[in-house]
């Protein structure tokens, strides 16, 4: 299926929010995810499935004033 | 006076022991960045959220780098021109962080980098009404401090002068006013480009200095940092010990009594 993903098109197997920061090698502790515009609670990536069209960004903390 | 010189920061409740800031922008290295907060003795350090590279993960993460323990993340909304999108990094930073405190700065104009007031004001009153802690950098103006205290805001952040441009306190009589207006703690953000520039912020009464630029940006920006670290202390004392009137002309400091003729 296919989401957008930080703005990237990106086709995948159906997976759960977990299982796709996994994937990617993304450590669930240090981000923060939302999922078509609403912030998804961490503990709620165990079981929340990504679906077709979804949108989600992926986004943690860089250098800044 | 009941102040004493190694009074802490209060900012909605907590404590800090120094009066300065600093970002984590800009610095070459990591590591450079990490001995230079360390030699700032700053608690509160600055951050940006900005998306995950997800296809090149190969990029260093700046958690990596800072002790948690130690450090108070304050998440910004740097490049944010909408109070809809400042709330947006708002809530995504709290988030990724699990802390209330943000930065909250909605900027009008890419050339100026100053503060969209109107748009800043609407945001803060959102995020003030979903619990945050809201720490706006904002114009030198009285007025819209005062709106910012009155709306809930932790501390007002005015600015010295532009983001990144070193042009020191440019309207000191616009932040004591600020001082006398407002109750909330005020941290000059903004505009520091050296020692001298952070002392006269802490002189006039200002509670903290918050700044990236001044220190990332210079040759050695390590003993940069350590040099604001001295300069906010030195600002600050001397703002308690109170400093003598300026005047026109000499007053002898050696008694005029038993001079020889």
């Amino acid at each position: 299926m296919n989401i957008v993903v930080n703005g990237e098109p990106q086709s995948i197997e159906s997976m759960t929010v977990l299982a796709y920061l996994e994937k990617i090698a993304i450590d669930p502790r240090r981000v923060a995810v939302e999922l078509n515009l609403d912030i998804l609670p961490k503990a709620d990536y165990a079981s929340t499935l990504l679906n077709e069209g979804d949108r989600i960004e992926i986004v943690h903390f860089v250098g800044g004033g | 006076m009941e102040k004493k010189p190694d009074d802490k920061l209060i900012i909605a409740g907590r404590e800090f022991g120094s009066r300065l800031m600093v970002g984590t922008g800009k610095y070459t290295t990591m590591e450079q960045m990490v001995r230079a907060i360390e030699a700032s003795g700053a608690e509160v350090i600055t951050v940006a959220v900005r998306r995950v590279n997800i296809s090149d993960r190969s990029k260093e993460s700046l958690l990596d780098h800072i002790d948690l323990k130690k450090y108070t993340l304050l998440p910004n909304t740097a490049g944010c021109y909408n109070a809809e999108d400042a709330v947006r990094t708002c809530r995504l930073a709290r988030e990724a962080g699990l802390s209330d405190f943000v930065k909250l700065e909605v900027l009008g104009d890419e050339k100026t980098l100053f503060p969209d007031n109107e748009e800043l004001l609407k945001a803060a009153k959102v995020l003030i009404k979903e619990g945050f802690t809201v720490l706006p950098y904002t114009s030198d103006d009285p007025i819209v401090c005062k709106k910012l205290e009155d709306i809930g805001c932790a501390a007002v952040m005015p600015l010295g002068a532009p983001i990144g441009s070193g042009l020191g306190i440019r309207n000191p009589y616009n932040i004591r006013i600020i001082l006398d207006t407002v109750r909330v703690p005020v941290i000059v953000d903004a505009g520091v480009g050296t020692a001298s520039d952070a002392a006269i912020a802490m002189e006039l009464g200002c509670h903290g200095v918050l700044m990236n630029t001044g220190i990332a940006g210079a040759q050695d920006p390590v003993a940069m940092a350590e040099a604001m670290k001295l300069a906010v202390r030195a600002g600050r004392l001397a703002y308690l010990a109170g400093r003598i009137p300026k005047k026109l002309y000499a007053t002898a400091s050696s008694p005029i009594e038993g001079i020889m003729t």
